[in-house]
């Protein structure tokens, strides 16, 4: 158990300091002496890109790495965490970006799990359930203490894992990307909750890549590059512009020039269209959209609400019901096929690109020639596959989209995220295709590809072709998108003009507040 | 047609028929709860019940049969262990694995030491588990129904169908009512959320392993020195494949377990008991066909016949860290 934790945090003596922290993964070096200095009862922002080496040092500071040199302290005093109990009893409390819940366990049960007061559970559970009545009033961390997880929304579900910290007495609270599967307004709510734990003296560290949310939420933001602490400035002192530029190490365009959208024929219709699920739950409950040629149809959204049971059937991947047609064909809902999908000049980035749009352990050229690998300009006089051709395309392809490593052979898996989602982009953008159906286009994808792969989506609309972009990011939405809707409980709820509307708009309506 | 003679009979032999079916039930309950899949069981209870009868035939003595039972399987729940939760190997296979061990290594030193094709000479008196009579089993055994209920089918079991009894219980409460059943159950949904409170999943994990050995090694030294009287080659015949589709049909629960485990014991009895059942029109039922039934009711659970059985979610995973 915890030591009594009661007395006053001074306020002179910081939360953290971390002194010259370098940590190594084989020749990979993820953190080089990293120091930081984290002030008590503050909120502090730590940004920076993919595998800049921030997730990496926050598990060393909740004891899941052990450094390789360095020193931590805790309020002045010199503290080894070699494990999560002692980062635990150090008063460190972690949210992880993939929450760390027993779904079938009730939120009591989670909460106690690890901190239970004795071998029976009955003291414990009625001790929880007294505290998270104070938690929950003094925090605005309202939850039911016997819902069972799984019938929790995330909002809530992340609500159970910061209990779960303060239960163990946490002064130090680390989120780890804590908004990436929230609404607006859940987002919102949780910011106040985070102020409301500062000014209770907590100190709360704060990871994300979201630049905005930093802007608004923190008090002080460290920038993380390439395994270096590259600064620690005050929040209102800087700007998301010089942040970014930090981050990557150059002068980053944050929003997307372009120009008005020349929308021609209808390219892709879609009526009444209805997409049931594994468990026979109806998700997509009969939509009805079109897009046309050369505009950009943006689909937001919180995630889970049919987006990707939407793409999945748009892409060949699910049965569903009602009309699809492109250019006037109808397409086999019944038996669908991704065959028919690329015949139809449409090309697919999927939302869970690991899973669907790449095969992990296969090499990069493989992976380029996927889907395509009948055509002819891959097959040799016998009509087999001419592997010398698509070795050749890949690493045209690679050169082009300045994937790297430009290593052909590499396995997909040894890529970067954004390098990933390159690939994919490779194979499906350079086929030339009329209809472009992209996910999550930049999820798990550094700033500086972002930039790039925003380009490129622009770059096709402004070919003519018709691009329906399914994303989580309000930001991408906004500067991408011609028109938008937003997707609600399987029903889209409401039809935009994308310059004609704005963030809290579409908040609301994500939040299922129709017009 | 039955009276009730009869039905007596065969319930009194399907509770004999389903104990060492529940133990093993119960040992992969507490091993899968956990997230460690043991296909293992079988082999497992064959160790034990070769170990016990070989014991208990050397010593004269059941308990330390017993003992010697329940040490085979913990030594086989340890390679396992060892094999699926320290170096993260394939469950299935370090099961499969254990299985052909067991079968392999009894019949072998079953023949080295007592030369008789490998079995254990037959057992007697104090080397093997005698039944006991309840008190008043006697005195009531006249009074007509609850009497004879309670001579014929209550009364009259070896010790460890009475424990293995109360192991439902037991069970039942420390899984739901302890900080230890908390945390096992938790390494077999999700042992990151574990992992992340401090407690180490691998300690949890092992002790699961552990009391699955236990288990597994009543079950064994039953059939050896319980129900039979000696080892015989083979003699779990699938009873540890059964005990898993009993766990899947209970959909990991331990009361639910219980009566999976007396049907499957049930049908085994029907199969023993009414070898030639004459039905008018179709003519005799083939004694294969009804010593059949508690396969064929293991293929129906398994091919997912009696409802969506859902599995711990970390089950037959290993563990890593990120």
């Amino acid at each position: 158990m915890t030591k009594d934790k009661q007395e006053r945090p001074e306020t002179a003596a910081p939360a953290i300091q971390l002194k010259n922290i370098s940590k190594s993964f084989g020749p990979v070096q993820a953190n080089k002496n990293i120091s930081l200095t984290v002030n008590s009862g503050t909120i502090h922002g730590i940004v920076g890109e993919n595998g800049a080496g921030k997730s990496t040092l926050m598990s060393i500071l909740y004891g899941f790495y052990k450094a390789d040199s360095g020193d931590i302290y805790i309020r002045n005093a010199k503290t080894s965490i070699p494990d999560s109990q002692a980062a635990i009893s150090a008063g460190i409390g972690m949210v992880f970006q993939h929450f760390k819940l027993v779904e079938n366990f009730t939120v009591l049960e989670n909460v106690i799990l690890g901190a239970e007061d004795g071998a029976l559970l009955k003291d414990s559970l009625s001790k929880a359930r007294r505290q998270l009545q104070e938690l929950s009033t003094e925090y605005e961390l309202d939850v039911d203490p016997d819902a069972i997880i799984e019938n929790l929304s995330v909002g809530l579900q992340q609500r159970v894992e910061i209990l779960k910290a303060l239960y163990r007495r946490a002064n130090i609270l680390i989120l780890d990307e804590p908004t990436g599967v929230l609404t607006p307004a859940e987002a919102d709510h949780l910011f106040r909750i985070l102020k409301n734990l500062r000014d209770q003296g907590k100190t709360v560290i704060l990871i994300t890549h979201k630049l905005r949310e930093i802007m608004d939420a923190t008090d002080t933001v460290s920038v993380m590059r390439s395994g270096e602490m590259t600064a620690t400035i005050k929040t209102n002192q800087t700007s998301p512009e010089k942040l970014a530029e930090l981050m990557v190490g150059r002068k980053v365009l944050l929003n997307v020039s372009k120009s008005v959208a020349k929308a021609g024929d209808i390219a892709l219709e879609v009526k009444d269209l209805k997409v049931t699920d594994e468990k026979g739950v109806l998700r997509v409950k009969g939509i009805t959209f079109n897009v046309r040629e050369g505009e950009i149809l943006g689909i937001a959204g919180v995630a889970g609400n049919g987006q990707s049971e939407l793409l999945e059937a748009l892409g060949g991947f699910r049965k569903s019901q009602g009309l699809v047609s492109v250019y006037g064909h109808s397409l086999d809902l019944e038996s669908p096929s991704g065959q028919e999908i690329r015949d139809q000049s449409i090309a697919h980035v999927p939302e869970d690109r690991q899973r669907l749009g790449l095969i992990m352990d296969f090499t990069a050229w493989e992976n380029i020639g996927f889907g395509y690998q009948h055509e002819p300009e891959y097959s040799n006089s016998w009509g087999l596959m001419n592997n010398r051709k698509m070795r050749k395309d890949a690493s045209n392809k690679m050169e082009k989209f300045d994937v790297r490593p430009s290593n052909i052979k590499l396995k997909v898996r040894n890529f970067s995220g954004g390098n990933q989602q390159k690939l994919v982009l490779a194979r499906e953008i350079e086929r030339n295709p009329d209809i472009l159906l992209i996910g999550q286009p930049t999820r798990g994808v550094d700033i500086g590809a972002i930039e790039f792969i925003h380009n490129e989506i622009i770059k096709m609309r402004d070919e003519g072709k018709a691009i329906i972009l399914v994303s989580v990011e309000l930001d991408e939405i906004l500067s991408l998108t011609d028109r938008v809707s937003v997707m609600f409980d399987g029903n889209l709820v409401g039809d935009r003009i994308t310059r004609e509307t704005n963030a809290r708009e579409l908040g609301l309506l994500m939040g299922g507040e129709t017009d | 047609m039955i009276d009730f003679d009869t039905l007596l009979q065969v319930l009194d032999s399907s509770v004999r028929l389903s104990i060492p079916l529940l133990l093993a039930c119960l040992a992969g309950l507490f091993s899968e709860r956990a997230g460690i899949f043991d296909i293992g069981l079988e082999g497992k209870m064959l160790a034990s019940a070769f170990a016990a009868g070989a014991a208990a035939f050397v010593t004269g003595s059941a308990l330390i049969g017993m003992l010697a039972g329940i040490f085979a399987s913990i030594i086989l729940s340890a390679v396992h262990g060892v094999a699926s939760i320290t170096f993260k190997g394939n469950q299935l296979i370090s099961g499969v694995a254990i299985n052909f061990l067991a079968s392999g290594l009894t019949a072998l030193i079953g023949q080295n030491w007592f030369r008789q094709g490998g079995q254990t000479p037959p057992l007697s008196g104090s080397a093997r588990f005698n039944e006991i009579t309840l008190p008043l089993a006697e005195l009531l055994r006249d009074v007509p129904i609850f009497g004879k209920i309670y001579y014929e089918l209550i009364s009259g079991h070896t010790l460890l169908v009475y424990i293995a009894f109360l192991i439902v219980p037991l069970t039942w409460w420390i899984l739901f009512r302890t900080r230890f059943g908390l945390r096992l159950r938790a390494v077999g949904e999700n042992p990151a959320a574990v992992d992340t409170s401090g407690i180490s999943v691998v300690r949890q994990r092992y002790a699961a392993i552990l009391i699955c050995g236990i288990l597994c090694g009543l079950a064994g030294a039953y059939l050896s020195t319980g129900i039979g009287a000696g080892f015989g080659k083979e003699m779990t015949a699938g009873k540890g494949f059964i005990a898993l589709a009993a766990l899947i049909f209970a959909k990991w629960k331990p009361v639910p377990a219980l009566w999976a485990c007396l049907l499957f014991g049930f049908l085994e009895a029907i199969g023993i008991r009414f070898q030639n059942i004459e039905i008018p029109g179709v003519g005799t039922i083939p004694l294969q066909l009804m010593q059949a039934l508690p396969y064929i009711l293991t293929v129906i659970i398994l091919a997912g016949f009696v409802g969506k059985a859902i599995p711990p979610k970390a089950g037959g995973e290993p563990y890593n860290k990120e």
